[in-house]
C-alpha cells in the first residue's frame, strides 16, 4: 500500500500549529460528539478538537511537528469514526458574509422593537387615558431617536434589493416594502412634530424585524445546502494513486491531482480522473458513466473517464482537464441545453411577490386619492394611505415559504436526504411522474450475490479470503460483496480457471463452474438468475454456485409502489441493453421502458415528456444522466452517483435504499401544501384587515397586533411540516 | 416625569447590552452548530478531567 497524502487539507499557522476540517461519518448524537472529542484529546500531540454536530463535521488543531495530518484521520477510525478532510471554504465568502450582517441586522431590529413597543404600549395606554401631551411627544421623539438609525441599518438590505430592481426597470416585493418604510417614518416624524397621538415607529421596526426574519432563513437554508453539499463531496473521498517520476506512488485525494500527473489505475478500482492511457490494456466497465453493462476492451492512446471501473490489467492514465474528452464535450453541451429548460420556473414566493406589489401600490395609492376626493387634508390622506401600506404587511408574505423550507429541509435532512436547491421542495412536490435510471439508480452501483442463500455463513469467511487472493474482476467484486476481507495465503491460481488452496480432500476451489463440478447446481441457479455471472466453489463435498449481478437497491419495489400510490406514472429510461433492462423492469412492475439510450436521447425523451404536460422527476447517477438530471422539472441522485450527475441534480440522498426517494415525496408535498395553506392565510388577513386600514380606523395598535398576530399563526403552520419528518418510513 | 429621566437610559442601556451580548455571541461562532450546543450542557466535563481538555480549542478551533 502506498503512503497516503493529505497535505493538501491542513491549513498552517505561524506558530506551527496545523489544523484541518473533516467531514464524519456517523456523528448521530451527543455520545459520539463526545467519544470524538475525548478520544481526540488523549492524544498529546492534538490540541483540540470540536464536533459540530449540525455539519456533522470536526476541526482538529494539532502541533505539526509531532504529527502527521494522516494520523488524525487514523486516530479517528480506531475510535470507530470513519472521516473524510476537505478543504474548508474560504471564510471572505459572500454568503457568509451576507448571512452574518442579516444576523446582525436582525439583533439591531428586535433590539429597537423591543425598546420601541415599551414607550409605545405607554403611550397606547395613555391615549386611551390622560396622557400629557409633552410625555406623549417626549416617548415619540425617543421613539425616532431608536427608530431612523435602525431603519437605516436594518432596512439596508431592502432598500438596496429595491434599489437594484427599479435600475433594472422591475418591481418586487422590496419596493412597497421600502416606500412603505420610508414614507411612514417621514409621516410619523411630521406627526411627532406636530404634537400628533399617533405615530408609527413601532410599526415599522417591527415590519422590518419579521421580514429580516424571513430574508434571514432563507440564507440560511441557502448555507445549509451548500454546507451540506461540500459535505458530500468530501464523503465520496475519492482518492488517486500518483504516479511519480522515479516510479514510487502516492495515494492522493482527488483534489491535489493536476492536469499532466500520471496516475495508476490497478484491477479491479474505479478510475477517478478523466484522461489518456499512457500505458496498459484492460476492460472496463462503464456501467457508471453510459449504463452499459457489458465490458469495453481499452488500450493505449485510449480516453477513459471518472467513474468507470477498470476489470483486468494495471493503467497508467496521463490525467486531462475535464471537459475535455468527447463524451463530456457531449454531455457539456446538452447540459447547456437543459439547464436553459430548467430556468423558467418561478418560485412560488416570486409568483406572490409578482402580484403583491402591483396590488399594495394600486390600494395604497387610491386610498390616497380617495380620501383626497372626500376632503380629506392631504397630510391626513397620506396617513392613512401609509397605513395601508404599512398594514397590507408582507411579514406573513415573507415568512409564509422561508419558514416551511426551513423546517421542512432539517425533516429531509434527518432522513439522510439533503437539499441542493431551496425550491427543490416546491418543483419535486409538483412531479407527475417519476423516470428512474436503470444501472446505479435502481441497481447497486457494484454487484451483488443474488442468491445469498447459497452461501452458508461459516463459509462466507474462507470464501471472502480466497477471493480476495485472485486478481479476477469477477473474485474481485465477490470479495468486495463479502466485505473485502485480507486475502488468503498460498493460493495457487490457474489462469481462465480458479484457485485452489490446500491439496487433496480439504482443497478448496473458487473459480469457474467446470473448475468445481458443479453443473448441476450451476443449471439451477442459471434459471433463477438469468443474465448474471456465476462463480463457484468447492471444498471436499461442500459445492455451491454463487450468482453475482446487479441486485437491486434495498425497498426499491416498495418504493416504486409508493410512487405509484401517490398518482406517479414510473418509467425506466436506461443506456443499457433491452436484455439487460427488461428483467429488472419485470421485477418492479414497470411497463414503461426506454433502453439503449444515449445522453442526447434521454433529454430528448424528457422533453418529450414535458411537451405532453408532465412535470418529470428523474432519479439518476451516471454521467450519461447529468443532462437529463439538469432538463427534468427535479432531480434526485445517490450519494454513489458520478460527480456531474451529482452536480446536476437538485436533491442527493445518502445510503443504499432507494426509500428516500418516496420519503422525499412525502415531505415536499406536505411542505408545499403548508406554503399555500400560508399564503392562502396571508392573502385572508390582507383580506380583513386592508378594509379597516383604507376606512382610516387603523391605529398604531391595531397595526401591531395584526402584524405580529398573522407573522406568528404563519411561523407555527410551517413548523407542522416537522411532523412530516416523524413518521418512520 | 423625572424617574423617566433615570428609568429610560438604564432600560436602553440594558437592552444596548443585551445587543452588545449577541454581536459577542456572534463573533465568537457561538451559533455555528446549535444542535451540538443543546448536547453539550448535558456532558460531566468534571467527571472525566483533563481529557476535556478539547473544550479549549473553542475559540480557535471555530471558524473565524
Amino acid at each position: 500500500m502506498a503512503a497516503q497524502d493529505l497535505s493538501v487539507f491542513v491549513r498552517h499557522r505561524d506558530d506551527g500549529i496545523a489544523s484541518m476540517e473533516l467531514a464524519v461519518d456517523g456523528i448521530r448524537c451527543a455520545g459520539c460528539m463526545q467519544a470524538i472529542e475525548g478520544g481526540l484529546a488523549r492524544e498529546p500531540a492534538i490540541l483540540g478538537a470540536r464536533v459540530n454536530l449540525a455539519l456533522k463535521r470536526v476541526s482538529v488543531e494539532w502541533r505539526e511537528a509531532l504529527l502527521r495530518p494522516e494520523a488524525v484521520v487514523e486516530k479517528l477510525a480506531a475510535l470507530g469514526f470513519k472521516a473524510y478532510p476537505f478543504v474548508a471554504e474560504r471564510q471572505a465568502d459572500g454568503a457568509a458574509v451576507e448571512e452574518r450582517s442579516l444576523l446582525r441586522a436582525l439583533g439591531v431590529a428586535g433590539f429597537a422593537s423591543m425598546n420601541i413597543m415599551l414607550l409605545s404600549v405607554a403611550v397606547w395606554s395613555g391615549n386611551s387615558g390622560d396622557i400629557d401631551p409633552t410625555t406623549r411627544d417626549f416617548f415619540h421623539w425617543l421613539s425616532a431617536l431608536i427608530a431612523l438609525p435602525t431603519a437605516a441599518y436594518a432596512g439596508r438590505p431592502f432598500f438596496e434589493s429595491a434599489l437594484r430592481a427599479l435600475k433594472a426597470g422591475a418591481v418586487n416585493m422590496d419596493v412597497p416594502i421600502t416606500i412603505g418604510v420610508v414614507l411612514a417614518l417621514a409621516m410619523s416624524v411630521a406627526e411627532t412634530w406636530n404634537h400628533g397621538r399617533h405615530a408609527y415607529f413601532d410599526g415599522v421596526v417591527m415590519l422590518l424585524f419579521f421580514l429580516l426574519i424571513g430574508r434571514y432563513l432563507d440564507q440560511l437554508m441557502r448555507r445549509r445546502t451548500r454546507d451540506l453539499a461540500g459535505n458530500l463531496a468530501a464523503l465520496k473521498a475519492e482518492t488517486a494513486t500518483r504516479l511519480a517520476t522515479d516510479g514510487s506512488t502516492t495515494v492522493m485525494p482527488i483534489a491535489a491531482i493536476g492536469p499532466g500527473d500520471l496516475v495508476l489505475v490497478r484491477p479491479g478500482e474505479r478510475v477517478c480522473v478523466d484522461g489518456i492511457v499512457e500505458t496498459g490494456r484492460s476492460e472496463l466497465d462503464q456501467s457508471l458513466v453510459t449504463g452499459e453493462t457489458a465490458p469495453a476492451a481499452i488500450g493505449q492512446g485510449e480516453r477513459v473517464h471518472a467513474g468507470t471501473l477498470n476489470l483486468a490489467g494495471a493503467l497508467t492514465v496521463r490525467v486531462e482537464a475535464a471537459g475535455q474528452g468527447t463524451l463530456l464535450d457531449e454531455i457539456d453541451r446538452l447540459m447547456d441545453q437543459a439547464v436553459g429548460n430548467r430556468s423558467r420556473y418561478v418560485r412560488l414566493s416570486d409568483r406572490a411577490a409578482r402580484l403583491y406589489a402591483p396590488v399594495v401600490h394600486t390600494l395604497a395609492a387610491s386610498t390616497f386619492l380617495g380620501w383626497l376626493a372626500f376632503g380629506l387634508s392631504w397630510p391626513e390622506a397620506l396617513m392613512i394611505a401609509v397605513t395601508v401600506l404599512i398594514i397590507t404587511c408582507p411579514c406573513a408574505l415573507g415568512l409564509a415559504i422561508p419558514a416551511v423550507q426551513v423546517v421542512a429541509a432539517s425533516a429531509l435532512f434527518k432522513r439522510k436526504i439533503m437539499l441542493k436547491e431551496g425550491d427543490a421542495l416546491e418543483r419535486l412536490a409538483e412531479a407527475d411522474m417519476a423516470v428512474f435510471d436503470k444501472t446505479g439508480t435502481l441497481t447497486l452501483p457494484e454487484p451483488e450475490i443474488l442468491n445469498p442463500e447459497a452461501l452458508p455463513v461459516e463459509r462466507r469467511a474462507e470464501i471472502g479470503a480466497l477471493a480476495a487472493a485472485s486478481g479476477h474482476p469477477l473474485a474481485q467484486a465477490l470479495a468486495r460483496a463479502l466485505g473485502a476481507p485480507p486475502p488468503a495465503g498460498d493460493v495457487h491460481e490457474e489462469k481462465g480457471l480458479g484457485l485452489s488452496e490446500g491439496q487433496g480432500y480439504g482443497e478448496r476451489r473458487l473459480g469457474s463452474v467446470a473448475f468445481c463440478g458443479a453443473q448441476a447446481e450451476a443449471a439451477m441457479v442459471a434459471a433463477l438468475h438469468p443474465g448474471a455471472s456465476l462463480i463457484a466453489y468447492r471444498h471436499g463435498a461442500f459445492r455451491t454456485v454463487l450468482a453475482l449481478g446487479q441486485a437491486l437497491r434495498p425497498q426499491a419495489r416498495e418504493t416504486i409502489a409508493a410512487l405509484r400510490k401517490s398518482g406517479l406514472r414510473v418509467a425506466i429510461l436506461s443506456g443499457d441493453r433491452f436484455e439487460a433492462v427488461a428483467p429488472i423492469a419485470a421485477e418492479l412492475g414497470v411497463t414503461e421502458l426506454h433502453a439503449g439510450l444515449m445522453p442526447g436521447d434521454k433529454l430528448a425523451l424528457l422533453d418529450q415528456m414535458a411537451a405532453g404536460g408532465h412535470k418529470v422527476l428523474m432519479v439518476g447517477d451516471g454521467l450519461n444522466d447529468a443532462p437529463a438530471l439538469a432538463g427534468a422539472h427535479v432531480s434526485l441522485s445517490p450519494v454513489s452517483a458520478t460527480h456531474l450527475a451529482q452536480a446536476a441534480a437538485d436533491i442527493v440522498f445518502l445510503g443504499e435504499s432507494l426509500a428516500p426517494v418516496a420519503a422525499a415525496l412525502t415531505i415536499a408535498r406536505k411542505a408545499r401544501r403548508l406554503m399555500l395553506q400560508n399564503l392562502f392565510f396571508a392573502v385572508l388577513y390582507n383580506a380583513v384587515a386592508v378594509p379597516i386600514a383604507i376606512a382610516g380606523l387603523a391605529t398604531p395598535l391595531v397595526a401591531a397586533v395584526a402584524m405580529s398576530g398573522s407573522s406568528l399563526v404563519v411561523t407555527l403552520n410551517a413548523l407542522r411540516a416537522r411532523a412530516a419528518g416523524e413518521v418512520r418510513p | 416625569m423625572n424617574i423617566i429621566m433615570i428609568l429610560f437610559p438604564l432600560a436602553l442601556g440594558l437592552g444596548l447590552l443585551g445587543l452588545g451580548a449577541f454581536f459577542w455571541c456572534m463573533r465568537s461562532a457561538q451559533y455555528a452548530d446549535l444542535d451540538g450546543a443543546a448536547w453539550r450542557v448535558l456532558q460531566d466535563d468534571d467527571a472525566q478531567g483533563e481529557t476535556q481538555t478539547g473544550e479549549t480549542g473553542r475559540g480557535r478551533s471555530s471558524p473565524q
